[in-house]
């Protein structure tokens, strides 16, 4: 492996001038026209910051209002927004809340962070490429998703808001909410979509394509793999999203009927759409911080992964599944029993390759030399909460339980035990890892420590009590319940501040380490680091690799 | 043929307070005319009402901790449907023992591998990558555990498709922004509205507020469902203006309502009671102000109860009507559909006093304007 940081000499320097490793292009070019993926990846992954503390705060009005039985806030919110505003309005604000905190944190928090982030960052480097395979497209791909926020931002103040939920369900979404704002949602949903698409024909080149010379797939890193596999399910479920969307558009403007039964259409066609592209979507939010996850725990381990091969196709398998297993989202609509019990069986099979991740992630720090670093501590908080959040998932996938539980705070605890523990521990534990890296800075131990404890009580107190609520059949997406749910709710609204608390040291340590933290070197974590990152400086130079690295 | 849409169309736009007719009274409310409840089978003119005292309350409250949410609960609600019981076995006894069993597995070997190979005590690690036998038992025993889980899971799902048979009660639960309405289509084709009961201080001064008689908080409606105990009820979903959802956790009932389409489950309630529930697919403004209140009755008062709405048994008068009735249901789903909706559309503003505590619904406790 060569490390092509090393500085070239000043004679080549004269000859070659703009080729210089380090030469840097002015500050518009760099960061408002840029091909270079690091910094699209630094400019993902501050929108990332930037969108997840919008979509944050979001839930936070959310938790506030949800505190205590009764409406508290919405009027007050809704007068600031547009001027006293009736009750109905106001209970309409609560659904533009929901609404605009799932798709702000699915479309524009974690995916970007993800894959735009650390995909971009890290995918080129681990494989030994000097950038991704189109460093233009890359570029759009990142202001478009970026288009695609404003829009969404625009959304409530263009109308009353886009109250479908972020399913957008038909006929709620078409003849049942006119008005601009649901259309200023639908199109940042394209604008998402097409910049997604296009980042993963830009990923599937790069690693198909460009990967150094001896790098074989059985030999790439296991995040450029689920970097990959991502690539895939972005490429085959977004165009669905997207046609699905685009009939949306032409049933809310142009005539058409595709989901209105009054002229032979059908409501169901959409939500079949929806999760054929919704389901590989949950997976595309995760499979990277399984990528993410696995180097982690190698690294503090000093062991290499267990069961590489055996990680790799679980990924593959888990990929593959994810596209027959939609309707387990829809066991409510009326589905045929035996479609029901198809779609039970189907989606419990996703449990065993996710089974072989988790097993294989302990087995790697079986035998190991375990150091419990700020990355490590996340990791291991990560692969426990996706376990509890993946057994509540082995019991949402029965369709005879979900007669009780769609719909209930139960799927509301499951799928924020993935996500919100699952997804943005693995986020988290790849930022504190890479920091290092992406800034040349060490970030500060010790609040990363109290990070850790404090999000983690936090979240858990928040999410843990949502289970008991939907066993008790607490409806989701209701701005006021009956007093009987009082206690687990004003719980959970604690747990949320105390997983704010944890947001505040995250944001002082960024903040601490930018401006004061102790220089990194090129490997900071040791001997248990191996993949190709750590042999460059940190941060790596402009471009790297521009004598390919051998892999043996 | 479905012209009723557009007046909820613009309820949806979550702006529309006054629908344009609202001014009707109560239309062709069913059990309105006397004469109708002249029912054959029924002891004398004029029934009253066995769920509701002289003063149009009613008779029967709800026991707390059955058929509605209980505060600090950890478990599921107490089932009383035959299916809800097997389902309730199911996941107290196979799933959550088994998830928490899971769970904790993965915690202690969590904390074994944490303590025992942190790295003072472990100074050099292993250099395992592989291990062949390992990594099979891993991925077989869990295929184990779930084949385990699905052969019940199956079976509760063929238990739950079970169609009614010959004889069921028929109950059609219309969704409506945001109320839900209901008929009997087996039983003269009865219908009645349900609407939030609100709180005493958010209603005028003559209208009905919610009394804990009624019900819990933003559970109790101002028209309840009456059912059967014992009698297997066919339950018959669909909405008139976009998606909602009858949800029932104590029955372990939930059936999408979905314009266009008609679903079908059903269920036998064992035991006497109120039961509450709630819309459970987001539908707009409302959503979480459209309840669902069920109560049981023995076989008995109900075929009294149907008689005060002025509908029939369909056993009293000629025997296959049940069938017929039961055949026009299933088939003729968009004639029902346009024809159910457009009084219901109306229901909610207007108090319609009436002199009747068996028909009288004051409506306009529900949901008016604001």
């Amino acid at each position: 492996m060569t490390d092509t940081a090393l500085p070239y000499s000043a004679a080549h320097d004269h000859a070659h001038g703009d080729h210089d490793a380090d030469h840097k292009p002015s500050f518009f070019a760099r960061w408002f026209m840029s091909t270079n993926h690091k910094d699209i990846g630094t400019l993902y992954l501050i929108f990332a910051i930037f969108a997840g503390i919008i979509g944050g705060a979001i839930s936070g009005i959310m938790r506030a209002e949800l505190m205590q039985p009764g409406i508290q806030y919405l009027p007050w919110w809704v007068a600031k927004l547009h001027g006293e505003g009736t009750f109905d309005e106001a209970m309409h604000f609560w659904n533009v809340l929901i609404t605009a905190h799932g798709l702000i944190m699915v479309f524009f928090m974690v995916m970007p962070a993800m894959i735009g982030g650390f995909g971009n960052w890290f995918v080129p480097i681990m494989i030994g490429a000097p950038d991704m395979a189109f460093p233009r497209m890359n570029n759009i791909s990142f202001w478009l998703t970026v288009a695609g926020f404003v829009l969404l931002m625009l959304s409530p103040f263009v109308g009353v808001g886009a109250g479908t939920g972020w399913t957008v369900y038909a006929p709620l979404s078409t003849y049942g909410e006119p008005g601009p704002s649901v259309d200023f949602a639908i199109f940042s949903l394209h604008l998402a979509g097409a910049a997604s698409i296009l980042g993963a024909i830009n990923f599937i080149t790069t690693i198909f394509n460009m990967r150094a010379p001896g790098m074989t797939l059985h030999k790439m890193p296991l995040f450029a793999w689920s970097v990959l596999v991502t690539a895939f399910l972005l490429l085959l479920a977004l165009p669905v999203l997207a046609a699905a969307i685009t009939m949306l558009i032409t049933d809310r403007n142009f005539g058409t009927a595709f989901y209105d039964p009054q002229y032979g259409g059908d409501p169901v066609l959409y939500q079949h759409l929806f999760w054929f592209f919704g389901h590989p979507e949950v997976y595309i939010m995760i499979l990277p911080g399984f990528g993410i996850i696995s180097h982690i725990i190698a690294t503090f381990s000093r062991k290499p992964v267990f069961g590489y091969l055996g990680m790799a196709y679980a990924m593959v398998a888990i990929g593959l599944v994810g596209f027959v297993v939609w309707a387990h989202h829809m066991f409510t609509t009326g589905l045929p029993v035996q479609v029901k019990m198809y779609f039970t069986a189907a989606t419990m099979v996703i449990a065993v390759p996710t089974g072989v991740k988790i097993f294989s992630w302990i087995a790697t720090m079986w035998g190991g030399s375990i150091s419990f670093k700020t990355p490590m501590v996340w990791a291991i908080g990560f692969i426990f909460m996706f376990t509890v959040g993946g057994v509540t998932g082995v019991v949402l996938a029965n369709g005879g339980v979900d007669d009780y539980m769609q719909d209930t705070y139960y799927v509301v605890a499951h799928f924020h035990y993935v996500l919100s523990l699952g997804a943005v521990f693995s986020l988290f534990a790849g930022f504190y890892y890479w920091f290092p890296k992406m800034t040349g800075k060490m970030y500060s131990e010790l609040l990363g420590q109290i990070h850790f404890w404090v999000f983690f009580a936090g979240v858990n107190l928040l999410f843990f009590p949502m289970h008991f609520l939907g066993l008790q059949g607490m409806p989701r997406r209701i701005p006021d319940y009956t007093d009987q749910y009082a206690f687990w709710n004003h719980t959970a609204t604690v747990g949320y501040m105390i997983m704010a608390a944890g947001m505040a040291v995250f944001f002082v340590n960024v903040i601490y380490s930018l401006l004061a933290g102790k220089k990194a070197e090129a490997n900071p974590w040791g001997e248990g680091a191996t993949t190709l990152e750590w042999t460059l400086s940190s941060p790596p130079p402009f471009h790297q690799f521009e004598t390919l690295p051998k892999i043996d | 043929m479905r012209s009723f849409l557009v007046p909820s169309i613009l309820l949806a736009a979550g702006l529309a307070f006054a629908s344009p007719g609202s001014a009707q009274p109560a239309a062709p409310a069913p059990a309105a005319s006397p004469a109708a409840a002249a029912a054959p089978a029924a002891p004398a003119a004029k029934v009253a009402d066995p769920t509701l005292d002289a003063a149009g309350k009613p008779l029967h409250t709800a026991v707390p901790g059955v058929g509605e949410p209980i505060d600090k609960a950890f478990s599921l609600q107490q089932q009383v449907t035959p299916t809800g019981q097997e389902a309730h076995w199911f996941h107290n006894v196979i799933l959550l023992p088994l998830i928490t069993i899971i769970s904790i597995f993965v915690l202690l070997l969590l904390v074994w591998v944490i303590i025992r190979y942190r790295r003072a005590a472990n100074p050099t690690p292993s250099r395992t990558s592989h291990n062949t036998a390992i990594e099979i038992v891993w991925t077989l025993a869990p295929v184990l555990i779930l084949v385990a889980i699905a052969i019940p899971s199956i079976k509760l799902l063929a238990a739950q498709f079970k169609p009614a048979p010959k004889g069921a009660v028929t109950l059609k639960a219309i969704g409506n922004q945001w109320f839900w309405s209901y008929e009997y289509p087996d039983n003269g084709n009865i219908q009645l509205t349900a609407n939030m009961l609100k709180e005493e201080g958010q209603v005028g001064k003559d209208q009905r507020y919610r009394t804990d008689a009624d019900g819990p908080r933003l559970l109790a409606t101002d028209q309840r469902v009456v059912l059967p105990v014992g009698v297997p009820i066919r339950l018959v979903t669909t909405a008139t203006d976009v998606i909602h959802s009858w949800a029932m956790p104590a029955f372990w009932i939930k059936l999408d309502a979905i314009p266009g389409r008609l679903n079908e489950t059903s269920f036998i309630i064992q035991k006497e009671g109120v039961y509450f529930g709630q819309c459970s697919e987001l539908c707009g403004a409302r959503h979480a102000y459209m309840p669902i209140a069920v109560e049981a009755v023995s076989p008995a008062k109900f075929a009294q109860w149907v008689a005060s709405k002025g509908g029939t048994m369909p056993g009293t008068k000629a025997e296959p009507a049940s069938t017929t009735a039961m055949g026009n249901d299933a088939t003729d789903a968009t004639a029902n559909g346009s024809t159910d909706a457009e009084p219901t559309v109306n229901a909610t503003a207007t108090a319609a006093p009436s002199n009747q505590p068996a028909t009288a619904n004051p409506a306009g406790a529900g949901n008016t304007g604001n």
